[in-house]
């Protein structure tokens, strides 16, 4: 079979890292390829550039489409060469209909003047080819997310797709709405079709994919042809995590004491879709003096306990206990979980962590503002002698305390966040995805202050989706996966091949 | 945390003139610009700007902007807006008059009486808001025609007065002079003037003592904590300035009656809630819900509450806006507050507010008010007509707020 796609030797660098590094990737004409790795493993980047995202010359390399060169200079370029791509958060209006969502922006029109009949028509012959029973009138936010992915699918078939790149389809969907999927992938193929992949649920690979390539740190680890012989999940997962784990993480003397926060039956539901769980009777504990992490990929519901557990921030029909100290604490507004000695450092700080045009002192100060206040009245002086503690502690770069937040870089952004949640004293302290985006230095001074606060018999929680980082920290390890805890390891049973074991297969 | 620091002390850098007046330009720019505003009408009136009688009007006339400039910028940085105001100030003067002219309750009942109901309209348009996340405008919209209608059926179209005096002196009372005769005459003598209320004159001294002494104090603990920029040669010239344009004002104020009520009634209004935006734990929480709604609530901020409150706020002092602007009509008029929120509004947007929340202050949102204010005296004074008048204020407005953004564009 010829070649539809040839990605050679891409590369792509963001300010402080190489997102991408020589990667090449080749798929040939009417195969499933499926495209496998980590978080931060390049493979949203890698389809960024191929659908011109990233538009030719933001990167190095080349890329070769259906025998021409492909210079693309935004995603209408190269959808008009026949490459579309269906995202995990699907480009659905839901209260626009199933006809009028297909051809968005693509109308069957004349002179402007939308040609109704003729649109539902087609609808109708596209939704047939996909499987979907539904009237084209039909609003997309009614119907399920499974049918939505279809519809997506129907969308794509309209524009006259030569590549087709599935991002995660199956996220979302019910085991027999996947299977279902995956069926209709397996019967567009026997159309011709050309699709990659995208997944981390290595049975359903192995299911439907000719060839499977494996991306870690940014690098093309193996592609693998299954027609040749059947690969194992352990295999892949071994090319997915197997990496030198050099980095150097602060001593500790690690003793844990008694439990110190337990949470038993939490479950939440999504706010907007009341029949999709998010979180399935997830129960975990953090005891005094220890660092427990939860790892898995992104869409596990990670973020979503913490904001949930966090004053219910987060889901509709949120319910489970949580236990401090022994005793139950209400934690269904967040100054109650604050009180009761919760913090939770946000996964996005410049949306829901800071302030960005306040200044430093504003914002370390805010969530203990009692503490630098009097009768309701603030101290200045005192909250500047705080800011300024801070500032030398963490190492925050700037010229004074009184700077937009705005102004800073995203490390010492994010110091400054920590530093708020660290003066409001937690006795639990959940950190979501502290170090991303921080440089090496600054990554073990933040290592360095979790150690401090286990050493203090307080209990830290880490989110993180950097398995290096939660090994080299964590006494415990949780592992979650589509909303349920699916494996708890301890430091010395832990590895990075356990851990994405437990995560991607059944 | 471990004892590995103590609070350095940075000894500031002088900081070159040009650049802290960039940096500093909107706050400085306020004030400057009501002063050129007011040297500007001064040239153009003739004089008649600055005559005593005048500048008593300028108060008289604009107190009741001034008060619900205060509660709107409380609204406005916590990221809403009230359209209400006027008619709401419209409504409870109806009522006013209702319950003292027509029913002869006691002034001293219905005062009280009046201001709750105006925290109560507040509250039930903060409710919706806060709670049931309506739009403000949306709500205060609804607001501002509902109050309208029930003024008008109140007064049965009517205007209904007059008043008893204890009322009237909410807006026209001013304080006697209560020095001996002799401190006066003493005076007259050397400033050759025909009267003078000598114990205005001694108010008007304290006044500009404390306000030097606060910044005084401020400055000296500045600089002890390392952040002080401002240039000495800046911070004498403001205070002069600020000091000089006060004692002006209270010596011009005090050849004519003396203080008028509203001006205390302002000034004590001003100088609390300035107090409690800036120094206290719920005036920076209010600053927060308007920076971040989503970050303030995740650090353990009430913002229902907050975003609440301001409404009920806003609606009690729309209620003694109406009150003070009754009382100088002597009568209640089912025109009373029309558009009026319009120059609220724009008074606080003048005065550096931003319309996504979370930025103005409470002084400045005054400046803007007596921008506005000046603006309409003075070209009522040229006998600008109206039209011309509408005109330049919605210009003024939109340079203010291009000016804010560029500024803003160009920092960031």
């Amino acid at each position: 079979m010829p070649a539809l796609l040839e990605m050679q030797r891409i590369s792509k660098q963001f300010p402080g890292v190489k997102a991408l590094d020589d990667v090449s990737l080749t798929v040939n004409e009417g195969e499933i390829h499926a495209l496998v790795g980590e978080n931060g493993a390049g493979k949203s980047t890698l389809m960024k550039v191929l659908s011109g995202i990233y538009p030719a010359g933001a990167y190095e390399g080349a890329i070769q489409f259906n025998g021409t060169t492909a210079r693309f200079r935004d995603i209408s370029d190269s959808e008009s060469s026949g490459i579309i791509i269906i995202h995990q958060e699907l480009a659905l209006v839901p209260l626009l209909s199933i006809a009028e969502n297909l051809f968005l922006g693509n109308e069957v029109a004349k002179h402007g003047i939308v040609n109704w009949q003729e649109m539902y028509r087609r609808t109708e012959v596209l939704l047939k080819k996909v499987g979907l029973d539904e009237s084209p009138a039909t609003p997309v936010g009614k119907i399920g997310v499974g049918k939505q992915q279809l519809v997506e699918i129907a969308k794509a078939l309209s524009k006259d797709v030569r590549l087709l790149i599935l991002d995660e389809p199956t996220a979302a969907l019910q085991e027999n709405e996947s299977q279902n999927l995956l069926s209709l992938l397996l019967q567009l193929k026997a159309q011709g079709m050309t699709s990659i992949l995208i997944s981390h649920k290595l049975n359903e690979i192995r299911q439907v994919a000719d060839r499977i390539t494996v991306l870690r740190d940014g690098a093309t680890v193996s592609t693998h042809d299954c027609s040749l012989a059947p690969i194992s999940e352990d295999k892949i997962v071994q090319f997915m995590v197997g990496r030198n784990l050099s980095q150097r993480y602060p001593e500790r003397d690690r003793n844990p004491g008694d439990v110190l926060m337990d949470v038993r039956n939490w479950n939440a539901w999504h706010p907007d879709f009341a029949d999709r769980q998010i979180l399935k009777n997830v129960n975990f504990s953090v005891r005094k003096g220890e660092i427990v992490g939860i790892a898995g990929l992104m869409g596990s519901g990670r973020t979503e306990l913490a904001m949930s557990l966090f004053g219910k921030s987060y889901g509709r029909g949120v319910s489970g206990e949580v236990y401090l100290d022994g005793k139950q604490v209400r934690v269904d507004q967040v100054d109650r979980a604050i009180a009761a000695g919760l913090a939770y450092c946000t996964e996005d700080r410049k949306e829901l962590g800071l302030i960005l045009d306040e200044s430093i002192v504003r914002n370390i100060t805010l969530a203990n503002l009692g503490e630098v206040s009097s009768r309701g009245v603030l101290n200045n002086a005192e909250e500047q002698e705080v800011a300024e503690r801070y500032r030398l502690a963490m190492n925050i770069r700037t010229p004074n305390v009184f700077q937009r937040v705005l102004n800073l870089s995203g490390g010492n952004q994010q110091k400054v966040v920590l530093s708020k949640w660290l003066f409001a004293n937690p006795q639990v302290l959940i950190l979501d995805e502290p170090t991303r985006g921080i440089d090496v230095g600054a990554k073990y001074e933040i290592y360095s202050i979790m150690n401090e606060l286990a050493g203090e018999g307080r209990g830290v929680v880490m989110i993180s989706s950097e398995m290096p980082e939660l090994l080299g920290l964590c006494d415990r390890l949780y592992v979650m996966n589509e909303g349920e805890l699916v494996g708890e390891l301890t430091a010395e049973e832990a590895s990075q091949e356990r851990i994405m074991s437990m995560i991607v297969t059944d | 945390m471990s004892e590995k620091t103590e609070a350095k002390v940075v000894v500031p850098t002088a900081r070159p003139l040009g650049e802290y007046l960039l940096s500093h330009l909107r706050e400085y720019g306020l004030l400057f610009a009501l002063i050129a505003i007011m040297a500007f009408f001064q040239v153009m009136t003739d004089g008649t700007l600055l005559k005593s009688v005048n500048i008593t009007n300028l108060f008289l006339q604009n107190s009741y902007i001034i008060i619900m400039a205060l509660g709107m910028l409380i609204v406005i940085v916590a990221g809403h807006i009230d359209l209400s105001v006027g008619s709401v100030m419209g409504f409870i003067g109806a009522f006013a008059a209702v319950l003292v002219v027509q029913w002869e309750l006691p002034v001293v009942l219905a005062i009280p009486i009046c201001l709750l109901l105006g925290a109560l309209i507040g509250a039930a348009q903060g409710y919706w808001v806060a709670y049931w996340k309506i739009p403000s405008f949306i709500v205060t919209l609804a607001g501002m025609l509902v109050f309208r209608g029930l003024s008008l059926w109140l007064l049965e179209g009517q205007s209904v007065g007059p008043f008893p005096k204890e009322f009237q002196a909410l807006s026209t009372g001013f304080i006697g002079d209560f020095l001996p005769g002799t401190a006066g005459d003493v005076l007259i003598g050397i400033v050759e003037v025909r009267r003078i209320n000598a114990g205005a004159l001694l108010i008007g001294l304290f006044a500009a003592s404390v306000i030097l002494w606060l910044e005084l104090r401020r400055r000296f603990q500045d600089q002890s904590y390392g952040i002080g920029d401002e240039p000495l040669a800046f911070f004498i010239v403001r205070n002069i300035i600020v000091a000089g344009a006060l004692l002006f004002v209270v010596f011009k104020l005090s050849t004519f009656r003396g203080l008028p009520n509203v001006l205390i009634t302002m000034a004590v209004l001003t100088v609390i809630y300035a107090f409690v935006t800036e120094r206290t734990t719920i005036g920076r929480r209010i600053y927060a819900v308007g920076g971040n709604e989503k970050a303030a609530r995740l650090s353990g901020i009430k913002t229902e509450r907050l975003t609440f409150l301001a409404f009920t706020n806003m609606g009690m002092l729309a209620a003694l806006a109406g009150l003070i602007f009754a009382a100088r009509l002597n009568t209640a008029t089912p025109k009373a507050g029309f558009a009026v929120e319009l120059d609220v509004i724009a008074a606080v947007f003048i005065g550096g507010a931003s319309m996504a929340g979370g930025v103005g202050t409470i002084v400045g949102a005054v400046i803007g008010a007596f921008i506005m204010g000046v603006m309409n005296n003075g070209m009522s004074i040229m006998g600008i007509g109206i039209d011309y008048q509408q005109v330049i204020k919605g210009l003024v407005l939109l340079a203010a707020v291009i000016f804010d953004v560029y500024n803003k564009r160009k920092q960031g």
